[in-house]
């Protein structure tokens, strides 16, 4: 099977994909829900989903092979975009429950939400604010007519801490500052929700399938 | 900063219609929840609640089919109340792509499920829904402090010795993370949030309250938020009746002085 083209959602069980299948349909993406290695390696862009625990994640990523094929594609040069939990897995390691490697694509570690005095989980829209690595090319295009301040969606109790300032996008706030959005090259993240960020929320994904339209693809794509 | 307060419109649907009126123009079908749904979203609502009313067998067809014909075409939280009874229900719902589920009578029956909901799903994903209306006072003692008893079935039937402070209280203890709080007594009446309700429990629960019952006017909404302490405000005749559009709401509300997404 073969999937050019087409953006692939990584199936692995954990999370409302079928919000985020329909958002980027809405968006004329071509999209797979999926945890076919043949689908999510030919895809043109590969999201990470996730709404859960992050250790509980790991464990079905890892069964289902999708860590190392996640892995060679973001080598690859194939842009990849992880949504909330899915965000959090692109890092080295998260301290939820047991605590658990991730990932490893973007250098940093996933610790709880720091909001003194409210509520936990963060439920909510919260502004954005551009940092430093909004001048870095795909991160930005990611924010591509989405102006600064935009509200988004999140449902989260743990927050992302990149090891390099300059792959944070994009801040929120609650309580205390938090990564929103992440990004070194083609391998991305969002804190938030953008298939409940309403029409905010649609542009960023629309902008993502534009980033996997143009991207420009190193020699180890070709399978 | 402050945390953003929500503005919730809520969609009565009966076999998969919307019940309670709409007068909007442009709409193609007004009584399809979707697509008021849709101009909802459009107008700058921030999550949409569907209580669905269905009296028939095939309501568990119906609730599931709205969730998944709304998650299609509708890009923003919404929660999905009436009708859910078990985890597998949940479950089901939450599959075709609700955010949250409500439940109200069958937690009132069997306070249990909503921990169980809670741990599979997260308490972020269940909301306690309550029918408050206030009790009588008694005649010994007029300077008692008010007190509101829970109803279901539509108001037509009060639970005996139901407190809804402490059912609220005892609600978010057991896992809801959130509590949907109608007056009966406001309840389409036009003259505002019931603020004293709204304050007891806001203060009682550790989770967001929503204020429902009563919204009139805009003024309203802001008022029951900085009174009150309501995190999120639900309102349905003021906006099917096209008396006001969510966004005239919200821009009132920040003139008031409360953070809203505009």
């Amino acid at each position: 099977m073969n999937s050019a083209g087409t953006i692939a959602i990584c199936d692995y069980g954990m999370g409302n994909l079928r919000s985020v299948e329909k958002a980027l349909e809405r968006v004329r993406a071509r999209v797979v829900l999926s945890a076919d290695h043949d689908l999510i390696g030919s895809a043109a862009g590969v999201i990470v989903p996730g709404v859960g625990a992050f250790p509980e994640a790991m464990r079905r990523i890892r069964a289902l092979g999708l860590d190392g094929l996640i892995a060679e594609r973001a080598e690859a040069g194939v842009p990849i975009l992880g949504i909330c939990l899915g965000m959090q897995l692109l890092f080295e390691s998260s301290k939820e429950h047991e605590g658990s490697a991730g990932l490893g694509l973007l250098g940093g570690s996933v610790e709880p939400l720091t909001a003194v005095g409210l509520k936990v989980p963060h439920i909510g829209w919260a502004p954005l604010r551009f940092e430093a690595g909004h001048a870095e090319a795909t991160g930005g295009a990611l924010l591509e007519g989405i102006v600064e301040a935009t509200p988004f969606y999140f449902v989260h109790s743990y927050v992302a801490h990149p090891s390099e300032p300059g792959e944070l996008v994009a801040s929120a706030a609650y309580g205390s500052r938090f990564s929103a959005i992440v990004g070194r090259g083609n391998v991305l993240g969002a804190q938030f929700h953008p298939e409940k960020s309403s029409a905010a929320g649609l542009r960023l994904l629309a902008n993502f399938a534009s980033i996997c339209a143009a991207a420009k693809l190193g020699p180890a794509l070709a399978r | 900063m402050s945390v953003l307060k929500r503005v919730i419109p809520c969609l009565d649907v009966d076999r998969g219609r919307v019940v309670k009126g709409t007068n909007f123009v442009g709409l193609r079908d007004a009584g399809d929840p979707v697509e008021l749904a849709e101009r909802y979203d459009a107008e700058g609502a921030d999550e949409l609640v569907f209580l669905d009313i269905t009296a028939t067998h095939e309501k568990r067809e119906t609730i599931v089919d709205l969730a998944r014909r709304t998650a299609d075409n509708v890009f923003i939280p919404f929660t999905i109340g009436g009708g859910i009874g078990s985890v597998a229900d949940a479950q089901s719902v939450l599959d075709a792509g609700a955010d949250k589920v409500s439940v109200n009578s069958s937690a009132l029956a069997r306070p249990e499920l909503i921990g169980e909901l809670a741990t599979v799903f997260g308490s972020q994903c269940v909301v306690i829904a309550i029918d408050a209306k206030r009790a009588v006072a008694e005649p010994a003692v007029p300077t008692a402090p008010p007190r509101w008893d829970v109803y279901v079935a539509g108001g037509r039937r009060r639970i005996d010795g139901c407190d809804a402070v402490g059912w609220a209280r005892e609600a978010a203890e057991r896992g809801a993370g959130e509590v949907l709080l109608t007056s009966i007594d406001r309840d389409g009446t036009n003259l505002g949030y019931e603020l004293e309700l709204t304050g007891a429990v806001a203060a009682a629960v550790a989770v967001p309250v929503i204020a429902s019952g009563g919204a009139g006017e805009p003024a309203h909404l802001a008022e029951v938020v900085l009174e009150a302490g309501a995190d999120a405000v639900l309102c349905a005749s003021i906006f099917h009746y096209g008396a006001f559009s969510v966004r005239q709401a919200k821009q009132a509300m920040r003139e008031a002085g409360v953070a809203v997404r505009l």
